[in-house]
């Protein structure tokens, strides 16, 4: 007798109870704490905070180890709960030209005012396993100097005494924001900035390498980058000016782009830009380019059909969070449909059958007819 | 830090609010609803939020019935016509967690039922809300992939390419070959996606008592159907709908116009086949029906 199956319920609860021990591990290890993870495992938390859209380190550090180490799951929790926080306002523009720049350089210039500041890099690093790391990870500190201080003006300005660059005059018009408002097309470019921003690095990067390799080439210089910590200030109407609510750390990319100009533009070198949370230069890098690759239109480019500048493909596709969602809810039972399909299948391979065998029979009844004829 | 104090291990979320979205988001929520049920078929954009569950995985019915949700509702929750399927299972759950509100696996003592892929086999009556996880609105989506194009489509009513794409099929296989998500039109005016329910429903979404709403969360569209709508099939007069099911009675409760499910019962491939409304079924049998497979 067939009985139907029953208990979702209980095995969804002993799967996640499964689940928080397995992510435990071995007892008999030390249990990971979040202060261990927002020090030593930086990156991880910066791309969680970066594609979270919530800069929280500790936040960001806690989800991290909820999800075992998975950062798109972990990026989910964020994401998740940063939508049940209340809004208060929003702060003024960050000044990035006031950054305290742990890290600050120029491939388009051999020096800058302020010299090349290398900062904490992977670069130059010869990536050998250094064994001694797994004995012990103590290292003596790291030489220091007096910072500089004082403002640090873009590389670009500099290109742009000369009208060398395209002008990027501001706008006070309030930014749209997709996470209060539907992403509706044509999206113009500080959407597209956005979407960008908060996209999956993995996907903005082979997007962007993908301008690299020629679909939609146009050879990016980096004419700077800058890693380090700017104030957000907030105006509070009460008191009639604005007041510094906290301190984050951004990466910011500008690149400088080959132009020949076009029929609406003189030649010049044209803007791709690039703005993270935390240190995320390769995802900082990335936006530039796939930024630049998606202005075609309004620098009055020829649309090659290339992927990077198709702002509906791209924005679409960009937010790990709606891509896994969907790619894994195929996950989910869909057997009614699939017995939609099966009855559809079942009949259709019925009537080729019939076709084939009644072909077969005519076939055999005019050759009879013709003996018979003859 | 304040933030990390607001789940409870036991995962108990006491301090959200009534089914977890805040009210401004459920007004957001509702307005697009409203607009939805005032031009029946079309696609409402919505800022659809983050949800504690997936994409892809009913975010958009979810908060289409948080935002409907009251108090006294009493809230039932079907995948594929199972009210114990494990998705069915944790979308209740989070209402009973995050709305506390009374639940039933009967179709006839729910307020608001939330679905995926089925509508009940009980004739649904006045008063009472059938709210449609939806993966993709937009029933031209797979024969124009861009959003900017399909809008205009809409616009402008040019359902050619819906019209040219049936007729294909039927010169290929002498059928439509659309066995679910079969699209309608909505009082002659807009073609709508139903959700992926199977062809067996589509003619239940007509003329029905219930208040229909759809949502698509990752895709950020709200569409509707008002009480007695007028919902056709979209066929041709000589290739005419046709809703069809499995030519079996059901195996627990000898219905033979439900809609079933295959389910293999051995190793050697047998199969039987049961009625994919758990609840109908149940209730048949509780009335003395009987099928074949029950011996």
């Amino acid at each position: 007798m067939y009985v139907a199956v029953k208990g979702g319920e209980q095995a969804i609860g002993n799967a996640h109870a499964w689940l928080a021990e397995e992510r435990r591990g071995d007892p008999a290890v030390a249990e990971l704490g979040i202060a261990q993870i927002r020090e030593q495992l930086a990156q991880a938390v910066n791309r969680v905070m970066a594609e979270g859209s919530l800069y929280d380190p500790d936040l960001a550090a806690l989800a991290i180890k909820q999800a075992r180490g998975d950062l798109i799951e972990a990026i989910f929790l964020l994401r998740a709960y940063r939508t049940t926080l209340p809004r208060f306002g929003a702060s003024r523009p960050v000044d990035t030209a006031d950054m305290a720049c742990d890290r600050r350089i120029s491939a388009t210039f051999k020096d800058v005012p302020g010299g090349q500041v290398l900062g904490p890099t992977f670069d130059y690093t010869h990536r050998l396993l250094d064994f001694k790391l797994a004995a012990e990870g103590e290292v003596p500190p790291a030489p220091e100097r007096d910072p500089a201080t004082g403002p640090v003006p873009h590389v670009t300005g500099f290109l742009n005494r000369e009208g060398l660059i395209e002008e990027e005059p501001g706008v006070d018009t309030i930014p749209p924001d997709l996470t209060r408002e539907p992403l509706e097309m044509p999206a113009g470019r500080p959407l597209r900035l956005q979407s960008l921003s908060r996209a999956d690095e993995g996907f903005v990067l082979s997007m962007a390498y993908s301008t690299q390799r020629g679909y939609a080439r146009n050879h990016a210089f980096v004419g700077e980058l800058r890693i380090g910590a700017v104030a957000v200030e907030m105006d509070v109407p009460e008191l009639g000016f604005a007041i510094e609510i906290g301190e984050i750390t951004l990466t910011e990319c500008e690149t400088v782009n080959q132009f020949t100009g076009s029929k609406s533009e003189p030649p010049q070198f044209t803007r791709g830009y690039g703005l993270v949370f935390g240190q995320t230069e390769r995802k900082a890098i990335s936006m530039a380019l796939v930024d630049r690759a998606l202005r075609w239109e309004e620098l009055g480019e020829d649309f090659e059909g290339a992927p990077a500048q198709d702002a509906e493909f791209v924005l679409s596709h960009a937010d790990n969070i709606q891509a896994t969602g969907f790619l894994e809810h195929i996950k989910l039972p869909h057997y009614v449909d699939f017995q939609a399909e099966l009855e559809l299948v079942r009949k259709l391979r019925r009537e080729a059958e019939e076709v084939r065998s009644s072909a077969l029979m005519g076939g055999l009844a005019s050759h009879d007819g013709q003996e018979a004829a003859e | 830090m304040s933030g990390c104090m607001r789940q409870e291990p036991d995962g108990a979320r006491a301090d959200y609010n009534f089914a977890y979205l805040d009210e401004q988001t459920k007004r957001m929520i509702r307005r697009a609803i409203l607009k939805g049920l005032a031009i029946p078929g079309y696609q409402v954009p919505f800022a659809s939020r983050e949800m504690p569950m997936p994409y892809g995985w009913g975010t958009g019915g979810v908060q289409v019935s948080a935002a409907v949700m009251v108090p006294e509702d009493r809230f039932k929750v079907i995948d594929q016509g199972a009210d114990d399927t494990t998705n069915a299972v944790s979308i209740r759950a989070f209402f009973e967690r995050t709305a506390g509100v009374a639940t039933t696996t009967r179709t006839r003592e729910a307020s608001v039922i939330q679905t995926r892929h089925r509508i009940p086999e009980e004739p649904l009556r006045e008063g009472q809300i059938l709210v449609y996880q939806v993966p993709i609105p937009e029933p031209l989506r797979f024969l124009e992939p861009r959003e900017s194009e399909t809008r205009k489509l809409h616009a402008l009513e040019d359902y050619g390419l819906m019209h040219v794409k049936l007729y294909e099929d039927i010169a290929r296989h002498g059928h439509i070959a659309t066995a679910y998500d079969y699209p309608v039109r909505v009082e002659a005016r807009y073609v709508m996606d139903p959700s992926p329910i199977p062809k067996f429903d589509t003619p239940k979404l007509a003329d029905c008592p219930a208040i229909q709403l759809f949502g698509a969360g990752r895709e950020q569209r709200i569409h509707a159907l008002p009480p007695y709508t007028r919902v056709v099939p979209l066929d041709f007069e000589d290739h005419p709908f046709e809703a069809s099911k499995p030519d079996h009675p059901c195996g627990l409760c000898g219905a033979t116009d439900s809609y079933l499910d295959e389910v293999i019962v051995d190793d050697a491939g047998g199969r039987i086949f049961v009625c994919s409304d758990t609840d109908h079924c149940e209730a048949r049998r509780d009335s003395g029906h009987v099928g074949e497979d029950t011996a």
